[in-house]
């Protein structure tokens, strides 16, 4: 099960409170946890990462474990800690403070 | 008619303002999408019920909504309110929010680039919705204005988009440049007596006709002296801020330039200034009046870089000759310290026997006329800097 924290705006979009919960088949990447985002909810497909390139936003970013996984590669493995549920992967609106 | 509607966009959110004919109470919904940027919302003369709205955000993009019930509700087009959103297979019903170039070899035209600010080659970039355009006819069909510069359609309600790739393609594409606000397609002007003929307008570009329903198109800006551009009299290149017409007339048309008044009596293949006696020539919003075609209104800005009226007075300006002759119209607009803009889209008419006219401001008031502009009084005077107006006469 990943925990995905997902912007107010995003949030609201998706019709969704809280923390989304997924599950990944297979490797845990940003790309398949984007993957699953989008197909359980479609109205977020092109306010994360572009519909034909798939690059992210410029102003969203990725951040876990304290991290910040933003410039990652998009199939690079996301840390166990992700992987395994103890730790939500972020996205977040750049700039989103002040 | 039993009263109006007025779809206001603005920097936070979208608001209707309703009222009855005498329009003196209003009703005021909202805010609509809180926290998103609403470019623009205009409803379906077919249907007016039928409301199509552009949200977006500098963060996550751009989403098209629909409303089909007046504005009350709200969805994304493919996805009616309550239903899944997606089919049965798992896959989205629709992307409503997907707007890529076409570059098919059957239909496309090739990606190339424009010009930057510097002169440089740029590659196009989808950025926003400026501006949608319901068809006159039927409700499903709408047409969007897009940074950067492009005209799409949909003929599904909003649902797909696909780009009428011929107005792109065109030979001067690449030496489009970017305005100060972004390469935007901002006017779409539907002809009603030629269902196969377009006029839109880009910042910088100029003005644009097809007459054959979008295959082909030719820049329609002789006339047009810029000088803040390297050839004054150049083909493309004009800062055109807003092109608007009668609809018993559509072959006069009248433009706000960056600066000028301009007007065309031939469908734009020749324009000539009209800018008259006005205190300054430079604007944004030009609207004509809904039942005398050669009355058109203005707000005069003080200049490119002094965003903000002449003299700290706001004043709509009225021209009852189609242009040359303007008359202030000052009774209930502030006339002092008053420093606030009025955007391209900010300026509409509804089409009661005694016309009214709407106008909303960056410093969030919308006024409203009921009078034809001979006296003013705000709706609103807090919201969100306002980036559209657009009304609706009900039935």
């Amino acid at each position: 099960m990943i925990r995905v924290m997902l912007p107010a705006h995003l949030r609201k979009l998706a019709h969704v409170d809280g923390e989304v919960k997924l599950e990944v088949a297979g490797r845990v990447t940003q790309q398949a946890v984007l993957d699953a985002i989008e197909a359980r909810y479609p109205m977020l497909r092109g306010t994360i990462r572009d519909h034909v390139t798939q690059r992210r936003r410029a102003f969203v970013r990725f951040f876990a474990c304290g991290e910040d996984l933003s410039h990652e590669a998009p199939d690079a493995m996301l840390p166990d800690a992700v992987a395994t549920g103890a730790e939500p992967f972020m996205i977040v609106g750049a700039i989103a403070g002040g | 008619m039993s009263g109006v509607r007025v779809l206001v966009g603005t920097r936070k959110g979208a608001f209707i303002l309703t009222a009855d004919g005498k329009r003196e109470r209003w009703e005021i919904s909202g805010p609509h999408f809180a926290g998103w940027e609403l470019y623009h919302l205009k409803g379906c003369p077919a249907d007016p019920n039928r409301i199509y709205a552009s949200q977006s955000s500098s963060w996550f993009g751009q989403i098209i909504q629909r409303s089909d019930d007046g504005g009350k509700t709200w969805h994304q087009p493919g996805t009616p309110p309550g239903e899944p959103t997606t089919a049965p297979d798992g896959s989205p019903k629709a992307e409503s929010n997907k707007f890529v170039y076409d570059i098919s070899p059957e239909t496309g035209k090739p990606l190339t680039t424009h010009q930057w600010y510097d002169g440089t080659p740029h590659p196009w970039e989808f950025k926003r919705v400026w501006h949608l355009e319901p068809s006159l006819t039927e409700p499903n069909t709408v047409y969007a204005g897009v940074e950067d510069a492009a005209l799409f359609r949909s003929t599904d309600g909003g649902q797909n988009w696909r780009e009428v790739a011929g107005l792109r393609g065109h030979g001067t594409g690449s030496s489009w440049a970017p305005g100060a606000g972004g390469m935007c397609l901002h006017t779409i002007l539907l002809d009603p007596s030629n269902a196969n003929r377009i006029f839109i307008a880009i910042s910088s570009a100029g003005a644009f006709r097809t007459d054959d329903g979008g295959t082909t198109w030719k820049p329609i800006n002789r006339g047009l002296h810029s000088l803040y551009i390297p050839s004054p009299t150049a083909e493309v290149g004009h800062c055109v801020h807003r092109i608007a017409m009668h609809r018993s007339r559509p072959g006069v048309l009248f433009m706000q330039k960056h600066w000028d008044v301009m007007r065309s009596d031939d469908s734009g293949e020749s324009w000539r200034e009209v800018s008259g006696n006005l205190p300054t020539d430079f604007g944004f919003v030009i609207e004509v009046h809904a039942h005398e075609p050669n009355t058109i209104y203005v707000v005069p800005i003080k200049s490119d870089s002094e965003h903000f009226p002449p003299d700290g007075k706001l004043r709509v300006y009225r021209s009852r000759t189609g242009g040359n002759e303007w008359e202030a119209l000052t009774k209930g607009l502030p006339q002092s310290d008053c420093y606030v803009n009025v955007l391209r889209d900010a300026m509409a008419v509804d089409s009661f026997d005694k016309c009214g006219v709407y106008f909303g401001t960056t410093g969030g008031q919308v006024y409203a006329s009921a009078d034809a502009g001979d006296s003013w009084a705000p709706i609103v005077r807090d919201l969100p800097a306002v980036v559209s107006v657009e009304v609706q006469t009900l039935p």
